[in-house]
């Protein structure tokens, strides 16, 4: 049982008497690349929502390694190993992209420094902010951002700033990375680039990912495997190849 | 890193600027070459300096919208004036005035706790008038407190600090406050806090203790608001509710506002400007047309607010640039230019009504074009 | 019985604030921002009131005089200072708002001066019924302001204009989609928040009868306060939120031993209730969209 790092068991909620998501049933192993599917409004991002803290499940629970993390903070859900990205870009607008990540680093025990250390310029805080510069340096060499580094974020294109996210959420050494559609807007070449930039993460940074995209194609030769989900219910669950080929997707995709 | 070189340079113009003023003013005044009126003027500006700095704090970095700064600077004027008088006979001049700077201090950043406490759960408007009635509320309640405590509707009567040098101690005092503000928002703390401002949601994902540094903010922030105002107890021979309204609360903000959102320097210069005019204008002007000033501070307010942030003079701002003006004189590095800086436009209360929907998910058909149609900018 | 008395007195007040609050709420709901110079048009309503009154000494015209002169301020200051805000961050607009009303408070200082005016509004006496004394102004404004807050809100429930506000509110983009004049709506929403805020001027005359230029600055802030306990952005919500206002006021100032705290204790009602509820008592719960 050990090498399943998230489980959710009948996780479900509702938003007045609309039921968003019912009964999902997840178990995504260790190293895993696993992706969630499914037309638009099927309940996706509510999902992730859910395991991230922005939402509070109505029914149901889940588990991070083993620990119930269902409705603790956003905050204490990553600090337990879960972190995202968002499908309509948040970054920090008036930062650089390098503080961007810092932000990212800024819970990991190595950089500790205290808030009396910071003011009073004490040792402790130069050398917090070296390593923390030199970590940040490493993470956005691995998405390919580092030339770009003092550049404010808002200035980056569109496809970059999705790579700053993942960047920034890699930065807080999450066990579970949560990607919301992260080739959304890009061009066949980007997403080509990124397919291998997100391999590379997980074998690098020993994480398991978990990601929402429409692309199939994206998804298919990436995803070891998927659910897929219509109107919050879950239509299959497998192999790629299988789950997408399952009667019931099919219907919901094509109509009938 | 340049950049860093580059941010530091701008950090300590401003060390340097105040420390070279404090020096020359201080030889200048042992040299009795200050008159009173001019002292009185020094220890308003330093008493405004600190307050638009720690005000600024608030609005230009951590992006909450607090209308109560008078509040907390009338709890320091009265605890501290209170301490003076109890305590000078007893402990003598200086020992009297660093205990009431303290006590002020930090009974002001209890108030600054307190009133934090529902920052965390309250966004953008409305944390600005709860701000507004807390200001209210604590000048209600010393306006009518009993003639011996706090000498109620009267003001009460405070030992004014009648050393020339007073100015010297509150400058020496805005050196500290700038210090500890600069080096807080320069460090991992401060990028945390700026990245509340810059996207809440975010930050609470990334595993900012988002509630934690709210607090910090407000207690800082209201610390040296409590500070500002015991020293405006000792410059003043008389500390009067009246004086700490909600007209005064906006008066800093305006000075925080026309220095630029989340620039510390733009602040200090707005206040000491600000403050300059008001009180020499008071003495040009005197009687009914002692109101031009504030006319003339509205209309100066609206045409900057409205050029800084009307979407449709984008094309022109970006023409005509001040900045631009200085641009020669520096190197241009895009890094560092405008790095924790907030545009104006861009400074959120936190509340974007046009993006908040009741409920997050839509029920669409199968048939949907399975994009998101909703980007955000 | 005294007790009844100081009801009838707080709904007379309670009703006033409505009035200003109807504005504040209105304008929130289909603008989005706090209009802070909102109280100060209620000050423009009262010297109004006493140019026209020292001219021809009828109330009346001078009530009318106040509507039209108030609407029309609205309506210029929302096309001069907050249209071409539109779009920029919340807080641009709402220092543009103070710096409005910085600007009347000071305008009106430098024509009328800063001694007040006295404006005898009318007398209308008292009403001395079953061992009660009501001032009868109580009643004609507790009447009057029934009447247009009943009138409004029909008028926002039933008419294609109101109709057309509420869908604003809900959603500028789409409601432009659906070939509503945005601009026309928040147009409108101005000239009745300030037609309000005129009334309001006028009731608040008729209880004390000095004018000062400050004399919108207070009562806006409760006016405010009073909108955002009931939940800002909504117009029932405004009128409860005003009315209880009016009415913890009443009972607070005739208890000698609080009487002086009255203005604390309704901000402390106010931090209570958002703390118990953030949106409101009638607010809505929105959500952020993740």
């Amino acid at each position: 049982m050990s090498d399943i790092v998230l489980k959710t068991e009948s996780l479900g909620i509702s938003f007045g008497g609309l039921k968003a998501v019912q009964g999902l049933d997840l178990e995504i192993k260790k190293g895993q690349l696993y992706g969630l599917v499914g037309p638009n409004g099927a309940g996706k991002t509510t999902v992730f929502n859910m395991i991230t803290g922005v939402y509070k499940p109505t029914t149901g629970s889940f588990w991070l390694d083993g620990e119930n993390l269902t409705g603790k903070t956003q905050e204490t859900i990553n600090h337990k190993g879960i972190a995202r990205t968002f499908q309509n870009i948040r970054l920090f607008n008036n930062m650089t992209v390098i503080r961007n990540v810092m932000v990212g680093l800024h819970n990991q025990p190595e950089f500790k420094c205290g808030l009396f250390s910071s003011i009073f310029r004490l040792p402790a805080h130069f050398k917090t902010e070296k390593a923390m510069r030199a970590r940040a340096k490493e993470i956005l060499e691995v998405v390919g951002l580092l030339e770009e580094r003092n550049n404010l974020s808002c200035n980056l294109p569109y496809g970059k700033q999705r790579k700053l996210e993942i960047a920034r959420a890699l930065a807080t050494n999450p066990k579970l990375l949560c990607l919301d559609e992260p080739a959304a807007g890009m061009n066949p070449h980007e997403t080509a680039d990124l397919m291998e930039i997100v391999r590379h993460i997980r074998d690098q940074f020993d994480v398991t990912i978990l990601l929402i995209e429409h692309d199939m194609k994206f998804v298919s030769g990436l995803c070891d495997e998927i659910t897929v989900l219509n109107f919050g219910t879950v239509l299959a669950q497998g192999v790629p190849e299988k789950a997408l080929n399952d009667p019931a997707v099919v219907k919901a995709y094509i109509g009938g | 890193m340049a950049g860093l070189k580059n941010i530091k340079w701008k950090k300590y113009v401003s060390y340097v600027v105040l420390a070279a003023a404090t020096v020359i003013l201080a030889v200048l005044s042992f040299a009795g070459a200050l008159k009173s009126s001019d002292i009185y003027l020094l220890e308003k500006v330093a008493i405004s300096i600190m307050l638009a700095v720690s005000l600024s704090m608030v609005v230009g970095f951590l992006g909450e919208l607090s209308l109560g700064h008078a509040g907390f600077m009338c709890i320091g004027a009265y605890l501290g004036g209170k301490t003076a008088v109890l305590l000078e006979p007893v402990l003598g001049e200086f020992p009297t005035l660093f205990v009431a700077l303290i006590l002020g201090g930090i009974i002001a950043a209890v108030f600054g706790i307190v009133i934090g406490l529902p920052a965390l759960r309250l966004r953008g408007d409305y944390l600005a008038i709860v701000t507004l009635a807390f200001g209210e509320i604590v000048r209600s309640v010393f306006m009518n407190s009993s003639d011996e405590s706090f000498g109620g509707s009267l003001g009460l009567d405070t030992p004014r600090f009648d050393k020339e040098y007073l100015f010297i101690i509150a400058l020496v005092l805005v050196l500290g406050c700038l210090v500890v503000t600069q080096n807080l928002i320069h460090s991992k703390h401060g990028r945390a806090i700026t990245s509340i401002r810059d996207n809440e949601i975010a930050a609470k994902a990334t595993g900012i203790n988002v509630t934690k540094y709210k607090l910090i903010v407000f207690c800082v922030s209201s610390f040296f608001a409590g500070v500002a105002g015991v020293l405006y107890s000792y410059s003043n021979y008389t500390v009067q509710s009246a004086n700490f309204d909600y007209n005064y609360s906006i008066e800093i903000l305006v000075m925080v506002v026309l220095g630029g959102m989340g620039s510390i320097n733009g602040s200090i210069i707005a206040a000491a400007l600000i403050t300059f005019l008001d009180v020499k204008l008071q003495t040009i002007l005197t009687g009914n047309l002692a109101v031009l000033q504030d006319l003339f501070y509205a209309l100066i307010l609206i045409l900057l607010v409205i050029y800084n942030n009307a979407p449709a003079l984008r094309g022109f701002r970006e023409k005509y640039n001040i900045s631009k003006l200085f641009a020669r004189f520096k190197k241009h590095n895009p890094a560092t230019v405008k790095d924790d800086e907030a545009k104006w436009d861009r400074v959120p209360t936190k509340i974007k009504m046009d993006e908040v929907l009741s409920v997050d998910v839509q029920v669409t058909s199968p048939y949907t074009p399975d994009k998101s149609p909703k980007e955000e900018k | 019985m005294k007790l009844i008395e100081t009801l009838i007195n707080g709904l007379s007040m309670g009703s006033t604030y409505a009035m200003i609050a109807l504005g504040y709420t209105m304008v929130y709901g289909i603008a989005k921002m706090l209009n802070f110079a909102h109280g100060d048009i209620i000050m423009v309503g009262g010297y109004m009131i006493f140019v026209t009154m020292s001219a021809t000494g009828n109330p009346i015209l001078g009530l009318l005089a106040a509507v039209v002169f108030c609407v029309i301020l609205g309506v210029a200051i929302e096309k001069v200072a907050y249209k071409p805000l539109r779009g920029a961050s919340p807080l641009a607009v709402l220092i543009t708002a103070i710096g409005v009303s910085y600007l009347l408070q000071s305008t009106a200082q430098i024509i009328f001066g800063t001694a007040s005016k006295m404006v005898q509004v009318a007398d209308l006496g008292n009403w001395n019924i079953a061992g009660l004394t009501i001032p009868i102004y109580t009643l004609v404004t507790l009447g009057c302001s029934m009447v247009i807050m009943t009138v409004l809100t029909l008028f926002v429930k039933y008419t294609k204009t109101g109709r057309a506000m509420i869908a604003v509110s809900e959603d500028k983009g789409a409601a432009q989609l659906m070939g509503i004049n945005v601009n026309k709506i928040i147009m409108i929403t101005f000239a009745i928040g300030s037609a309000l805020a005129a009334f309001a001027g006028f009731f608040m005359l008729m209880k004390s009868p000095s004018l000062t230029n400050t004399l919108g600055a207070m009562p806006g802030i409760k006016a405010f306060t009073a909108a955002v306990i009931g939940g800002i952005g909504s117009i029932p919500g405004a009128m409860l939120g005003g009315i209880l206002m009016g009415v913890v006021e009443a009972i607070s100032l005739t208890i000698p031993a609080v009487a002086p705290y009255t203005d604390a204790i309704e901000f402390i009602i106010l931090i209570i209730i958002l703390l118990v509820r953030p949106t409101g008592i009638l607010g809505k719960k929105r959500r952020e969209k993740v």
